[in-house]
């Protein structure tokens, strides 16, 4: 026995080590037949593992002082070595977590891997988003810029506009009757280790309950039906290491070149991931003409827009935008098809779908845009088809003319 | 079929409603080049000379301005009037509460203010005040109506007055026309200007240059990774089938 097998026995009888790598990488069976909608998965880990390393150093030189805190972005601009790079992995990493997540979330509503039994591993994932998109909007106060803190301004009265306890909850929320330093030193707190913390164990806890049930495919078939009578391993299944490591190391690497193109070539990616406005120091006595949300929190923002007050009150508009992120964990008992993978779907789901991603793509446009009288029309009819495309599934699904799923994956 | 067809029509609609919701000013193309750094070194003469008496630019060292080929020495004798050292900050002596007596409002700090505000907009802005009574500075800009802050390089540029025209119900400004030469030729003075959006662009963001040059080879190497990665997953794959 070598001196590292040795060493390995004694962690082992110490510690599951050799067990846990393998039932997580080199014994975790994958189907074989994934296809480039897999690849979200490990990257929008690897943004997580970007935004973590980059916040870390950020932190070091950031201010979260309202007086301090623009000019300390611009000095990691300027004199911290390579704190221009940092930052701008930083700014881009936030959206392109947003890109990376809603494809993830795409290719879950294309093959079903919200169904049975993958609820929890879906619950988990909506969770994540909602955490995600809170430490987006708790992290975009922080560069304490005209955008920054108007924006921060808009999402904190949606919560003024509950009724009865609203305008309390608000400067509960705040700390302060305005967005002031108050606001900005808890947000710096909640952006840096609280959420941080929740992403990771919900992240953790995605991961374990993927690996228990097993991932799905793109033919939404269960590979572990199938399995080989001498080794219980299943027909269709391949280890995760070294098959899929390998495969993904290549996603990466496509992704990086994206991801890189974007930091060193467009970093503003023309005003989408750095708005201009935000390059203006917050000042809380000139309110910005148009306030724009960044593009991943439009298409809730236009939701929002499109419903009128009622009773002089917002609040509709804020439930709407609520129920339409709640809506989403109620999904894998919505649906109501014999089959889980739009490939053996029947012609009223592809059109339902294509109809919900036309919705959800043109409600993000309009929910950059002021909201003149026509495009809050378009708006209001995009809410209507994104909210029935959830509230209808039930009897379009079952409805629906299916085709017979295949007994083995096929390629 | 009905409802899809509607749909399209509805999409087809979409960019419409976009179009009509931006305001339509005409913004002239600035000159900008960060790799001509006589004009960048232009740019800041004309900076520190001008805007850095009202205006700070306080993210910004002046020995930041070695990046555009002056060297210690030359910003020691020429370019710092409101600082001890080459190390330190470009601050004014006039405060936001004394700007904001003196002038209405408090001139902005330049530092960022071409990443705010375009190349274009602060070319044109700069071309573009003209004479105007009815202003308490006398000054009135093309593209920043009523903007507080007067005319300063009227000396150079001379003083411009309005051409209107009819349009509608409205007069709307047509041209700017020369009514008293200044010290320099319009020419000389849209390369001036031209020169110092140049060195705003470059201030904004003294990294930019050296960020797309390190962004090449970062690009490459990916590139010769991704051969070794592809290579490497289908040697692996090969009896997946």
């Amino acid at each position: 026995m070598s001196a590292m097998q040795k060493l390995m026995g004694w962690i082992d009888d110490r510690l599951p080590l050799t067990a846990t790598y393998k039932a997580h990488l080199s014994e975790y069976y994958a189907p074989k037949n994934f296809n480039f909608w897999y690849f979200f998965g490990s990257l929008a880990l690897l943004v997580l593992v970007i935004q973590i390393v980059t916040g870390i150093f950020l932190t070091m030189n950031y201010k979260p002082d309202s007086e301090l805190a623009f000019a300390s972005v611009e000095y990691i601009m300027r004199d911290v070595e390579w704190g221009w790079l940092i930052r701008y992995m930083h700014s881009t990493g936030a959206s392109m977590f947003f890109v990376v997540v809603y494809l993830h979330m795409f290719r879950g509503l294309m093959y079903g891997s919200y169904r049975k039994p993958r609820e929890l591993i879906w619950i988990f994932g909506v969770l994540i988003y909602l955490m995600l998109m809170a430490e987006a909007f708790l992290g975009y106060l922080l560069p304490w810029g005209q955008m920054s803190f108007w924006g921060a301004q808009v999402i904190v009265n949606l919560f003024a506009a509950v009724p009865v306890i609203g305008e309390d909850l608000s400067i509960w929320i705040r700390g302060d009757y305005v967005i002031s330093d108050a606001t900005l030193n808890r947000f710096f707190a909640f952006h840096v280790i609280a959420l941080p913390l929740v992403l990771i164990a919900l992240v953790v806890v995605h991961l374990i309950a993927l690996h228990e049930v097993g991932s799905n495919n793109p033919d939404g078939i269960e590979i572990k039906k199938k399995k080989d009578p001498n080794t219980g391993i299943p027909l269709d299944g391949i280890p995760f290491h070294p098959y899929y490591t390998v495969k993904d190391i290549v996603g990466v690497i496509v992704f990086l070149m994206v991801f890189t193109a974007i930091v060193f070539f467009a970093p503003t990616m023309g005003g989408y991931f750095l708005e201009a406005n935000n390059f203006i120091p917050a000042d809380p006595l000139k309110t910005p003409p148009h306030i724009a949300p960044l593009w991943y929190f439009t298409p809730f923002y236009a939701i929002l827009r499109a419903v009128p007050p009622m009773f002089g009150s917002q609040f509709p508009g804020v439930v709407a935008m609520g129920l339409s992120i709640v809506l989403l964990f109620f999904l894998p008992w919505l649906d109501r098809s014999k089959v889980k993978s739009i490939r053996y779907r029947g012609p009223i789901y592809k059109i339902a779908l294509a109809l919900f991603i036309v919705s959800f793509v043109g409600l993000g446009y309009l929910g950059l845009l002021p909201a003149t009288p026509i495009a809050t029309i378009f708006a209001q009819v995009f809410s209507v088809i994104y909210f029935l495309f959830f509230l209808l599934m039930p009897w379009y699904t079952s409805i629906d003319k299916t085709k017979p799923e295949p007994e083995r994956v096929t390629g | 079929m009905k409802r899809v067809k509607t749909l399209l029509l509805l999409l087809l609609a979409l960019p419409f409603a976009a179009v009509a919701s931006e305001a339509d000013v005409h913004l002239d193309k600035a000159p900008v080049n960060l790799s001509d750094h006589e004009s960048l070194q232009r740019g800041a003469r004309v900076f520190v000379n001008f805007c850095l008496n009202c205006h700070g630019a306080t993210s910004m060292r002046y020995s930041r301005l070695q990046d555009i080929g002056l060297t210690e020495d030359q910003i020691k004798d020429n370019l710092l009037f409101a600082a001890e050292k080459p190390g330190e900050l470009m601050k004014v002596a006039m405060t936001k509460a004394e700007g904001k007596l003196w002038l209405g409002a408090a001139p902005p700090d330049l530092s960022v203010i071409a990443r705010s505000r375009s190349a274009d907009w602060l070319y044109t802005y700069l071309r573009g005040f003209y004479l105007d009574p009815s202003r308490p500075t006398g000054w009135n800009n093309t593209v920043f109506d009523k903007v507080g802050m007067p005319q300063v390089l009227w000396s150079l540029q001379g003083e411009m007055a309005p051409v209107y025209k009819q349009e509608g119900e409205h007069q709307v400004i047509e041209r700017l026309e020369l009514v008293k030469p200044g010290s320099v030729t319009l020419a000389e003075y849209d390369a001036m200007v031209g020169d110092l959006v140049n060195y705003l662009v470059w201030m904004g963001e003294p990294a930019q240059v050296q960020r797309k040059q390190i962004g090449l080879i970062v690009l490459g190497f990916l590139a010769v990774f991704f051969v070794v990665a592809y290579y490497l997953k289908k040697e692996f794959w090969k009896d997946i089938h």
